[in-house]
């Protein structure tokens, strides 16, 4: 498992299916509207909030650029501090590594903390295939997994999801897992909110072990820190006995006070709050509070792999706001099931094929799947430029092609092109031709556009994507070189 | 000044009229524009497809065609992206210190049209008269690429007779998006299919935006839809006059169906 769902289509077909989901086209428009007002309004709050991007980017950069020795310092710190740390590399050493800490303590059952790093690394999955049981706290990730479904958002997982669907769910679902959902539950969304509670309540005061991930990690003083909103978080980090942290390595901070500009930013890019409402910090084992047992397990998965790419390496800097999810025009239409990863939208679209290279035609697919309309860099708190990445991860999937015995017809159509374009004789020609070809297609057009000009009819091959659902003007008789030619650049009065 | 018209390849090819727009503008202004014919396209289809190697040799052909000039005036927010910050990705790639340094020289002296005119020319108000219900979308890259701003509503303010009206949603990428509109088309269309039914509500005769590959894309939208509504490149507007105006049943019309050749 790597944070990419088995077995899914390529972007294009996996997003035609969404897009003819009406239900889903609406739930998603009015959450992300909604989310992105929110995030809008208290952004304009900060008068420095330009200063403090550059901030938090700074902090993630210069945490990055020297990572090999804040993971060392936090090793040792967190080790002064009574925790155990793990190294691993991939997603099975760290699932194995959970599931032999919850099994030396006899459990068949852990609480979870939502954590994207564990959602890429499969652990649910992998606990269950060894007999142990994992409960999702978070009331979003409880409804993905009652209703065993797969998360579309980073913050909100079941965004896909209305309140009639939860509420199905719940009482559908909840009973065959511990306590059931009283049977007048109705769709409000206090009551559903008060039934997942009753729900949970039972789990976090029975539970010996949690799971949880990180916001950041803080080297010096071997501090990790989780933001949350509903509290669920800080039952799972102070009641049980045993707690496992699985975090990935880059997200490391150096010191206590780089979490200044990182916790200024994360609220409101993400939730649009001003701050939120649960931030647990906790260092190690303290005697007689919280969880005597703290494991740290430290995760690459692809993490090196990113860091090595000279412009890719920014996508580590991410700090899983989801605010590019929010502001991307294709998120919004698609949803997050169509990228086929834990990770969807605009961030998914660099980090899976950075963390996993683009060898698969899923991941491959992933990078295209932009208008490159920058959206996600405006609102990304760590200034990601997540077009760039994105140009050049299609790079990547060109450059991956490059020795194929059979080039694809669109690495033919581009090498034609490169050579009509490095030379303007070889473009006057085939504008020429374009010339000829829109005569013939203006005489045969039944199709006036807007404004008087012919349409070109319906085009085969590639071109018929565009011509399915666009009019397509039929080119003109005469290109704009032949024009300037002819009349000196309209210097002979014809200028019109 | 030598300044130099970048008439890029879409509007060579399909949208001379943009071009003729920009020459006539440009002079009216009094600035003698010229048409370097060595120049083919800014290689963006290419460097945003991920052919970097098929991008070099054009992006070689581009610098060739400019050197020496004072300013590149181009009517596209995309392609003066494209020169200003994709250039030299595609220099570097090609390890060739020649083509760096060329690019270093024509990169920041790309324009485009609205930039050109409001912080090189300094003009606001360029004469123009477009007695028509126009709606403006401000293109991704010349908004967030470029951050060209408020300049071209500041043109289009000054244009005597315009009716001009807020777009909903104005900073929405239509879904163009180069090569995405036949890669995910179907997304694509959704996306432009959204714009097309913002620019509708705002019953707006003609949608004007600073690139023709985006309006090409809505216009396409708009023109199936029977919406009744035209696009035109901002360019053709501010280039309209009451001459022009009193030429034809409506502004700047290019060739009718069935009446070419
Ligand atoms: S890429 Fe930026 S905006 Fe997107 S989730 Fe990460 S930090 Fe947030």
């Amino acid at each position: 498992m790597n944070g990419t769902f088995v077995g899914m289509p390529a972007f294009p077909t996996a997003a035609r299916e969404a897009l003819a989901d009406t239900q889903l086209r609406r739930n998603l428009a009015h959450a992300t509207r909604t989310i992105r007002d929110k995030r809008a309004a208290v952004v304009a709050e900060v008068e420095d909030w330009e200063d403090l991007r550059l901030a938090g980017a700074g902090v993630k950069e210069a945490a990055l650029r020297d990572l090999a020795t804040h993971l060392e310092t936090l090793e040792a710190s967190l080790t002064r501090a009574g925790a155990t740390v793990h190294w691993a590399r991939d997603a099975e050493e760290a699932c194995a590594i959970v599931a032999a800490v919850t099994k030396a303590h006899g459990a068949d059952e852990v609480v979870k903390v939502k954590s994207m790093a564990t959602a890429e690394i499969g652990l649910n999955e992998a606990l269950e295939a060894e007999g142990i049981a994992a409960w999702e706290t978070d009331l979003a990730e409880l409804i993905v997994q009652l209703g065993e479904d797969l998360p579309s958002h980073i913050l909100v997982p079941a965004i896909h999801r209305n309140r009639a669907e939860v509420r199905e769910i719940f009482l559908r679902r909840m009973g065959a897992v511990g306590r059931p959902a009283p049977a007048d539950l109705t769709d409000e969304p206090a009551v559903l909110a008060g039934a997942a509670r009753e729900h949970l309540r039972e789990k976090f005061l029975r539970a010996k072990v949690a799971v949880s991930g990180a916001n950041f990690v803080v080297a010096d003083t071997g501090t990790l820190v989780v933001v949350e909103s509903e509290g669920n978080g800080r039952m799972c980090l102070t009641l049980p006995e045993v707690l496992v942290s699985v975090v990935g390595i880059e997200k490391v901070v150096a010191t206590w006070s780089d979490l200044d500009p990182m916790l200024r930013l994360l609220p409101r890019s993400s939730t649009g709050e001003r701050m939120n409402p649960y931030t647990s910090t906790w260092s190690g084992v303290t005697a007689g509070d919280g969880p005597q047992e703290v494991h740290v397990v430290l995760l690459d998965n692809g993490r090196t792999r990113a860091l090595a790419d000279d412009v890719g390496r920014q996508a580590l800097r991410c700090i899983r706001c989801s605010a590019c999810l929010n502001v991307c025009p294709v998120y919004e239409r698609v949803g997050g099931h169509a990228y086929g990863s834990v990770y969807p939208g605009p961030i998914g679209a660099i980090l899976n094929p950075l963390l996993n290279g683009v060898s698969d035609e899923q991941t491959a697919s992933l990078p295209y799947a932009s208008s490159l309309c920058g959206a996600c860099f405006e609102v990304c708190p760590v200034r990601i430029d997540i077009p760039s990445v994105l140009v050049d991860q299609r790079a990547a999937v060109v450059d991956s092609h490059r020795d194929d015995r059979v080039p694809k017809a669109e690495a033919v159509a581009m090498k034609a092109a490169a050579w009509t374009f490095s030379d303007s004789r070889r473009l006057a020609w085939a504008e020429k031709a374009s010339g000829l070809a829109g005569r013939v297609m203006g005489r045969f057009s039944r199709r006036t556009m807007p404004g008087g000009r012919a349409a070109a009819g319906r085009l085969p091959g590639p071109a018929a994507g565009w011509t399915g659902a666009r009019d397509l003007p039929a080119p003109p008789a005469e290109s704009f070189r032949e024009w300037w030619d002819r009349t000196d650049g309209g210097r002979d009065g014809s200028a019109r | 000044m030598r300044v130099a018209l970048q008439i890029t390849c879409v509007n060579d090819a399909m949208f001379p009229d943009t071009g003729k727009a920009v020459v006539r503008l440009l002079r009216r202004l009094g600035v003698d524009v010229d048409f370097p014919q060595a120049q083919t396209c800014c290689g963006q289809p290419m460097v945003n497809t991920g052919y970097l190697d098929e991008a070099v040799p054009v992006v070689r052909t581009f610098v060739d065609a400019f050197a020496g000039y004072d300013a590149i005036v181009t009517p596209s927010g995309s392609c003066a992206g494209s020169a200003r910050h994709q250039h030299s990705i595609v220099a570097e790639r090609s390890g060739d210190p020649a083509l760096v340094a060329a690019v270093a020289e024509t990169a920041p002296r790309t324009y485009e049209l609205s930039e050109f005119l409001v912080d090189v020319l300094g003009v606001t108000d360029v004469g123009a008269y477009f007695p028509h219900r126009v709606t403006y979308h401000p293109t991704c890259h010349s908004l967030r690429m470029l951050g060209v701003g408020d300049r071209p509503r500041q043109l289009l303010e000054a244009v005597r007779g315009i009716q001009l009206v807020d777009l909903p949603n104005a900073t929405e990428c239509c879904g163009f998006g180069g090569t995405f509109a036949l890669k995910n088309a179907d997304t694509s269309i959704a996306m432009g299919a959204d714009k097309a039914r913002h620019v509708r509500d705002t019953g707006a005769e003609v949608l004007v935006a600073g690139d023709n590959s985006c309006l090409m894309h809505v216009g396409g939208l708009l023109s199936r839809e029977r919406a009744g509504v035209r696009v035109m490149h901002l360019a053709e507007v501010l280039a309209a006059t009451e001459d022009s105006e009193g030429e034809s049943s409506g502004p700047a019309v290019g060739e009718r169906a069935g009446d070419l050749a």
